[in-house]
């Protein structure tokens, strides 16, 4: 993890943003956060649903911590970064059961696992309490926003290829012969591999040695 | 004699619904800590022991939360009475074993937000197991998450004479390796019955 975060520090807010979206990407270049990511992204809608829910987490979060940075006594401060988090979860929680039931049922208790996500934390503590909220509020989007896209390129992949259907409308012709091993747990290491070995050869990033965190 | 209901519940936990290649709970740690086999073990068992602590932790928060009718605290209960009771244990234990300590200590804090404690707690008090059944549940889930990490520990330590190509070291080669060991958990479905 410790690699990934001594990131040069960007100047202005433009680069701020575009850092988490490619070149500080969490999933691809970071490997955080990736318990959901695998786990959720069956469908396009879930992934998309699952994305936006963490993103508006760590945007509300790193508003509220980066507000509160100079009140937090730094001893208390991962129990109070997660007391925050755990209450914006709880609220995203609860909205997404009073907008979409039926994908609250398929997420199930992947909703409530997003306080556990260690990206969150991590920006948590590595950015959003040591800045002012607006460089906060940008660092978070672009993280948000790399997040979001990571999860539905997969779930877009996943769905397209095993199960021939793209937020849940048939595209494929008929005469294609859905891989079922997408739709199932192993599918979903095997394109996240996909996907971290596209995202290196596009960028050109030599692999580091040993995995992530 | 143990019941056939609980050693279905443990063998589910442990194998046919693995947290680590069926849920994919607990990836970080996976990935992270699986590159050699002694501090993969001593992970797992770091694991399971804060997995047992959360469940009982879990099981009366629960309890509590449903007299006081306040189940919209669960969340936040669970994770900050987790948190701090692991501390607890972890003051404790580096009192009174040494030993111990030396086994599990480093791994102890760094596991008290892993998603997989987190979803022992959530998942006993979604299907409203017992405290026997839950107790089962925890130790299951720990074993399946060690088994996971001692066999990919073992894999990575010979991999380690391979040639892997520079794009695929890393984190791509572990996921290709975890969805290989994902697909061959799945020949375990259908022993152990239906959760």
């Amino acid at each position: 993890m410790a690699e990934g975060l001594q990131e040069v520090a960007p100047t202005t807010g433009a680069e701020q943003f575009q850092a988490g979206l490619w070149r500080q990407n969490p999933i691809l270049v970071q490997a955080l956060g990736m318990c959901p990511v695998l786990a959720v992204s069956n469908t396009a809608v879930n992934a998309l649903t699952m994305g936006l829910a963490t993103a508006s987490v760590l945007l509300a979060s790193a508003l509220v911590i980066s507000s509160l940075r100079r009140i937090i006594p730094a001893q208390v401060r991962l129990a109070s970064f997660v007391l925050v988090i755990a209450t914006f979860v709880t609220v995203t929680d609860m909205l997404i059961e009073a907008i979409a039931i039926d994908v609250h049922r398929a997420l199930g208790a992947f909703i409530p696992l997003i306080v556990a996500n260690c990206l969150i934390l991590g920006r948590m503590e590595a950015h959003a309490s040591r800045r002012p909220p607006g460089a906060a509020a940008l660092d978070a989007l672009g993280m948000g926003g790399g997040f979001v896209l990571c999860l539905l390129t997969l779930g877009s992949v996943r769905e397209l290829l095993g199960n021939g259907s793209l937020f849940g409308m048939t595209v494929m012709p008929a005469a294609f012969e859905p891989w079922v091993v997408m739709l199932l747990p192993g599918g979903g290491f095997f394109a996240l591999a996909g996907l971290v070995l596209l995202g290196r050869w596009l960028s050109g990033t030599p692999a580091r040695k040993g995995a992530g965190p | 004699m143990i019941d056939p209901e609980l050693w279905s519940l443990f063998v589910n936990a442990a194998l046919v619904n693995n947290f680590v290649l069926a849920y994919f709970l607990g990836i970080c740690p996976y990935l992270g800590v699986s590159g050699r086999l002694d501090s993969a073990s001593r992970m797992g068992a770091a694991v399971t022991f804060v997995m047992l602590i959360a469940s009982l932790c879990a099981y009366g928060i629960h309890q509590v939360l449903m007299i006081m009718d306040a189940r919209y605290l669960e969340l936040i209960a669970f994770i900050v009475v987790i948190a701090s009771t692991v501390q607890l244990v972890e003051m404790f234990i580096r009192k009174t074993s040494p030993a111990l300590f030396q086994a599990l200590g480093l791994y102890l804090p760094l596991i008290t937000t892993n998603c997989a404690i987190l979803a022992v707690a959530l998942f006993q008090t979604q299907r409203s197991y017992g405290f026997v059944e839950s107790v089962v549940f925890a130790l299951g889930a720990g074993a399946g998450f060690t088994l996971a990490m001692v066999l990919m520990a073992g894999i990575r330590e010979k991999l380690r004479l391979g040639a892997v190509p520079d794009m695929a070291a890393g984190t791509a080669i572990t996921l290709v390796l975890a969805g290989i060991l994902s697909l061959s958990f799945m020949g375990f479905a259908g022993i152990g019955g239906q959760t």
